[in-house]
């Protein structure tokens, strides 16, 4: 279960710094799947980058627990091993790192920070090739550096190859149906909803309901102005998408 | 093609590599015991040895070329040397400061005692092999295969793996040269250049200062007067080197210079690829390294010269350290003859350094792959210089420079096109990464065109590590320095491709562990 109680964080510094994320709370239980809708502006990428522990903000209250493990007092490696994964925005390029080199060196990072062996050669290969399969990926493309060259849709196509490789305990997916087409969207949800496990919980932040016809949320959550403002179920995604946020957030106040 | 990065690869070599790792891993723990940061070859090895008295003067030229056994010709040439540069001054152009060197607190001479050379390999001492090994270097491995115990055995393993001859140079004497026997049958001599001076002295004489003039720079007139010993290489005509052939050196003593000499001739039609490897402890004191690399390419000859330049690079506060002022020049002498330089320099507290290509031969081709590294207080000066004289002639140049800490990284590089290289061409490339913003990254290219048809491109870019890949790289499990490493590895992997490929793993560690402490 991810726990978030009471979170409130700052970006920038001394003078400058701007609270962004202000008494947030929430609690995915594990096994489902919640979704984070919320207008521009709102904190919904910064609660991923809190989350996992990016530099340049500063948590100024509260807790976030992932199985009871103290997730804000991890390094961000260390949270990555405890199971939590995020699955970028704006994914960033390694030049001269082939895919395949950093998925195995991220993987076996992994592992030895649970304690457990490193995988063989030929069992990653056999388990890359099958997800590429999956998320119809060009096996060439996983020889090539990561993210150099690559299209927007392949790169988040990218994202949802490395959380399948890395089989996260929670995923985290911050606008992962930005710029996707509709083809390439049903096929990154088709990765997503593999993963659904009654051993895993889901996070998924997006700014349109399109995305959550296709993974289907157990709950729905509206942050905006640093905290939820509002939970409801999947109906509740169908609601903003025809009246906007404007509604939603009258009622808050 | 890296070995244990990628995953598309065979996995025995991968074995092998486990197998010195876990010597590297061992020094490194002995070496962190010691409280000596993350430098895993700065061990001293405990060995009575000789020295020249210590300083420089006419006699101590005597005293090496008498220890020597030298003939006449080659003691006049040091004495000549040595007169010449009482008369120079020392370079100070290059973006590097250091105190003046006192020229009379080094000896000049250093060997194990009772070494002029080891008749076999079990006369080296066991502290001398017991150091080499801890260093991973194998030097039993000539006995094994002049037929001591299990040559069969050896024989069928050494097809299946890519077998490397080895000399090893302790401080001021080479100890000992492998696989000799096995080079011999194939007509190519590879020996200590002292050796080569009984043995082939005509060889030697020849070609010994053509590439290197005597003249050539205060350093180089320095090494010519004191040099002590270093490799010498001769392949035949048409003859390809059926091995890799490599040296070894190590400064051990207190107080030495090293001044080592290496001369390979590649003769019409010949292949030979050389590796050199450098350690030295950790001292307190700056320690002098001067050496001279002389290069021949005959027509249609082939030389592939790469280097993992390791030596102590001093302290944090950039306490001791070698200085390193080398002079390395590849001569494409023939036709179609090429010469290549690879270099890896993650050591030494300053390093001065151009391994040159001088394409006098007709469609002759030089390049020129570095990785130059600095971390701490280090400076590095180094780049490389591509002299186009015949025609059509073709240069290429990658320099990846890196620095962290409070490091200074120059690239200095001179392309110069003369009046007859009808249609040469330049390809050059060169890419800075900053670590941290305390560190410095210069680039300082020399273009000199006499021709309207020469072909010259120049490209060059500075980056700084990005926190949005490091954190996109921690994110995935990756801890910090090891993220780091991956991302410096990516950034030179088109210079790493080109060094042989158990150098390239060796050098992919000595990247990590040099970079190791430059963030956070």
């Amino acid at each position: 279960m991810l726990k978030i109680e009471n979170l409130s964080a700052t970006v920038g510094e001394g003078e400058d710094a701007k609270t962004i994320l202000n008494g947030l709370s929430l609690a995915v239980p594990t096994g489902e799947v919640h979704a984070i809708m919320g207008p521009n502006g709102a904190g919904k990428s910064t609660l991923s980058y809190v989350l996992t522990g990016r530099e340049g903000y500063a948590v100024t209250g509260g807790t976030a627990t992932l199985n009871g493990a103290d997730m804000l007092a991890l390094e961000p490696e260390a949270r990555a091993a405890a199971g939590l994964f995020l699955s970028f925005q704006y994914p960033v390029e390694i030049p001269g790192v082939p895919v395949m080199t950093f998925v195995r060196t991220a993987m076996n990072a992994q592992r030895k920070a649970r304690g457990e062996a490193e995988i063989s050669a030929p069992d990653f290969i056999k388990k890359s090739r099958e997800i590429a399969k999956v998320l119809s990926l060009d096996p060439e493309m996983l020889k090539r550096p990561v993210n150099v060259g690559f299209s927007g849709g392949e790169k988040k196509r990218l994202e949802i190859y490395q959380m399948m490789m890395l089989e996260p305990r929670f995923m985290v997916l911050d606008e992962t149906d930005s710029g996707l087409d509709i083809d390439a969207l049903r096929t990154v949800a088709e990765g997503v909803n593999a993963l659904r496990a009654p051993s895993r919980g889901m996070l998924v932040i997006t700014h349109y309901q399109r995305l959550l016809d296709y993974i289907k949320p157990d709950k729905v959550h509206v942050l905006a102005k640093g905290r939820i403002i509002k939970t409801g179920g999947p109906d509740l995604a169908h609601r903003l998408e025809a009246e906007g946020y404007d509604g939603v957030l009258a009622e808050a106040v | 093609m890296d070995c244990c990065g990628g995953v598309d690869e065979h996995d025995e070599t991968c074995t092998e590599v486990k197998v010195k790792d876990g010597i590297d891993a061992g020094t490194v723990a002995a070496a962190k015991r010691l409280e000596s940061e993350n430098y895993s070859a700065g061990f001293v090895t405990d060995i009575e040895m000789e020295f020249a008295p210590k300083g420089l003067s006419e006699s101590t030229v005597r005293f090496i070329s008498a220890k020597k056994g030298e003939p006449d010709w080659l003691l006049e040439w040091r004495l000549d040397a040595y007169r010449r540069w009482l008369t120079m001054v020392e370079p100070d152009w290059a973006r590097v400061n250091y105190p003046k060197i006192d020229y009379q607190a080094f000896y000049y001479y250093a060997a194990p005692k009772n070494a002029a050379k080891y008749k076999s390999i079990d006369e080296v001492p066991k502290e001398i092999l017991d150091t080499y090994a801890k260093l991973g270097i194998p030097l039993r491995e000539a006995e094994v295969l002049l037929g001591v115990e299990g040559a069969a055995e050896t024989a069928a393993t050494a097809r299946e793996k890519p077998r490397i001859a080895v000399d090893a140079v302790f401080d001021s004497v080479s100890v000992a040269t492998t696989f000799r026997e096995e080079l011999k049958k194939a007509g190519v001599i590879f020996m200590s250049i002292s050796e080569a001076v009984h043995e082939y002295p005509e060889l030697v004489r020849k070609y010994l200062g053509t590439v290197v003039p005597a003249t050539d720079n205060y350093f180089a007139t320095l090494n010519t007067a004191v040099f002590s010993d270093g490799t010498f290489v001769y392949v035949p005509k048409g003859v390809r080197c059926p091995m890799e052939l490599s040296t070894y050196f190590r400064m051990n003593a207190e107080s030495t210079g090293q001044f080592e000499r290496t001369l390979i001739i590649a003769d019409e039609g010949a292949y030979v690829s050389y590796l050199e490897g450098c350690t030295a402890p950790m001292r307190d004191e700056n320690q002098l390294h001067a050496a001279v690399v002389e290069l021949v390419a005959l027509d249609d000859a082939e030389i592939k010269y790469s280097t993992v330049q390791n030596w102590w690079p001093g302290d944090e506060d950039g306490k001791g350290g070698i200085y390193n002022f080398v002079t390395k020049r590849g001569d494409c002498r023939g036709a179609r003859s090429k010469i290549s330089w690879t270099q890896v320099e993650t050591g030494s507290a300053i390093t001065w350094k151009y391994p040159s290509c001088v394409l006098r031969g007709d469609d002759s081709v030089g390049e020129f792959y570095s990785i130059a590294v600095t971390n701490g207080r280090q400076q590095a000066d180094t780049g490389t210089k591509m002299i186009h004289l015949g025609k059509r002639t073709r240069s290429r140049i990658i320099s990846k420079g890196i620095s962290a800490g409070k490091s200074d990284n120059t690239y200095r590089g001179l392309v110069s096109i003369h009046k007859k290289a009808e249609g040469a061409r330049n390809f050059t490339q060169c890419d800075s990464l900053l670590i941290g913003d305390k560190c410095g990254a210069h680039t300082v290219p020399y273009i000199e065109n006499r021709r309207a048809d020469a072909q010259l491109e120049h490209e060059a870019t500075t980056t700084k590590l990005s926190e949005d890949q490091l954190f996109y790289v921690r994110q995935r499990g990756i801890g910090e320095e090891q993220a780091v490493a991956l991302l410096v590895n990516g950034f030179v992997r088109d210079v790493l491709q080109e060094l042989p490929m158990e150098f390239a793993v060796e050098a992919q560690k000595l990247l990590e562990v040099s970079l190791e402490g430059s963030v956070g």
